[in-house]
């Protein structure tokens, strides 16, 4: 019947999800039985070495982590897209070999520029 | 699906999962061990037969520790950031072929899957840091992202490599198609450009920048205390311990091996053989800086990888 199919395959995932989660429910609320509770305000601040912590700390972060997280998804967006090509390479032949290395002749174009305009220098 | 078959199941992943744990924390101790020799000391010695009972003895103080919040921390995302991490390298040993015929879940997108969860494992890292509003744990989580994302990519492309050898993403098939040798040494790039990605995937050294104790304290974990951090902790060495067995079935032949010990003995000889090689590593190389390994993956691993999706290719068309 279709709008049924039920993806049975994928039941352990969802045992082994369970599970894991289980685990570390059960350390975190195993803890709260046995270990100590007594906060008090110094205890309670963010550690540096016994100085009071001066400015926030998440004020300001180098730009570059935000160009990397974009590159990251242009990138392995095409690794992601390599994969079914990969898997059936073998019933493809010489046009899906030809087809990749044009993919990859765009993608080498974008990531000449990247290079070029220094997005992988940490300065 | 039956309600017996769910039940077995339950059981089998209960199983393996429990002697996963227990390994995870052995894993702990092989490595003071190995560390401590190779630096001429003993390593753990007082607790039980030489120091046997040591990681047990951890786990029990850790347990016993007080679980401290600090005040300005992002609460709800503070308390659940240790639990993605466990989930994450937990979840992704359900894929891995341990003798012939068997893994907890046999799907055919194996590779995509580890792939997927090790990305929901720099969640952990990334949320931690950020939730302990702490400067050097939010600088960890940063660079630790960054670090993870980065090496990805390597680590995705010279899987490509061993996909158009084995023409599947199901590592049982990968494993059988590895029948005549190996990948490592049909593809000895990719088998080089994996190792190293995962060594910064897992974070360890020479790449375990974002816990680098001479800089940034702790890292992300600086403000984890007790139980959180042993999470943390667990997470870490649970993730070392997928990688070594994704990195034998991908490239080591998995669970094959002469006839004479049973393809589990084999699958368990080789994955720790990998983690030794983690140890040995660690014992060996100083820290890299964090330019000169963002540099290396983007300019050197990914071009390499690449160009062995290539070479594969072309010599599989001639």
């Amino acid at each position: 019947m279709p709008g049924t199919y039920i993806p049975t395959d994928y039941f352990p995932v969802l045992v082994i999800l369970l599970i894991a989660s289980a685990i570390g429910l059960g350390a975190l609320v195993a803890g709260i039985l046995v270990r100590p509770r007594r906060p008090y305000a110094q205890k309670l601040t963010p550690y540096e070495s016994g100085n009071p912590p001066i400015g926030e700390p998440r004020s300001q972060f180098s730009v570059k982590f935000y160009i990397i997280a974009m590159l990251f998804v242009v990138f392995d967006v095409e690794a992601v897209f390599m994969y079914p090509w990969a898997v059936a390479y073998d019933k493809l032949g010489i046009f899906g070999f030809v087809e990749m290395m044009l993919f990859m002749f765009i993608l080498l174009i974008g990531y000449i520029y990247v290079w070029k305009k220094g997005a992988f220098n940490w300065e | 699906m039956s309600a017996a078959e769910m039940i077995g199941i339950f059981i089998e992943t209960l199983i393996v999962v429990s002697i996963l744990m227990l390994h995870v924390s052995y894993v702990v101790y092989f490595e003071r061990k190995v560390i401590g020799h190779m630096q001429c000391r003993m390593g753990p010695m007082r607790v039980g037969w030489h120091g046997l009972l040591q990681p047990i003895a951890d786990a029990i103080k850790l347990f016993f520790k007080e679980d401290i919040i600090p005040s300005q921390a992002d609460k709800p995302i503070f308390y659940v950031a240790p639990l993605i991490g466990v989930l994450a390298a937990l979840g992704s040993v359900a894929v891995i072929p341990m003798w012939e015929g068997f893994s907890i879940a046999n799907l055919n997108i194996g590779i995509l899957y580890i792939l997927a969860l090790s990305s929901v494992g720099s969640y952990a890292v990334i949320l931690g840091g950020w939730a302990s509003n702490s400067k050097y744990s939010f600088l960890g989580g940063l660079r630790s992202a960054a670090q993870v994302i980065s090496y990805e990519i390597a680590m995705g492309l010279s899987l490509v490599g061993v996909m158009l050898m084995s023409g599947s993403a199901n590592l049982s098939d990968i494993v059988h198609a590895q029948a005549g040798h190996w990948f490592i040494f049909t593809q000895p790039v990719a088998f080089f450009v994996f190792v190293i990605a995962i060594f910064a995937e897992t974070n360890r050294v020479p790449f375990d920048m974002p816990e680098a104790e001479t800089e940034l304290v702790a890292g992300y974990a600086t403000e984890y205390s007790g139980i959180r951090f042993g999470l943390f902790f667990m997470a870490e060495y649970a993730g070392m311990f997928v990688m070594s067995a994704f990195a034998v079935t991908c490239f080591l032949g998995g669970w094959s091996g002469p006839a004479f010990l049973p393809g589990f003995v084999w699958f368990i000889l080789k994955v720790y053989a990998f983690i030794f090689l983690y140890f040995w590593i660690r014992a060996t190389l100083p820290r890299y800086r964090y330019d000169q390994l963002m540099g290396l993956g983007w300019k050197l691993f990914i071009p390499l990888a690449l160009a062995n999706v290539v070479f594969t290719a072309l010599m599989k068309i001639l």
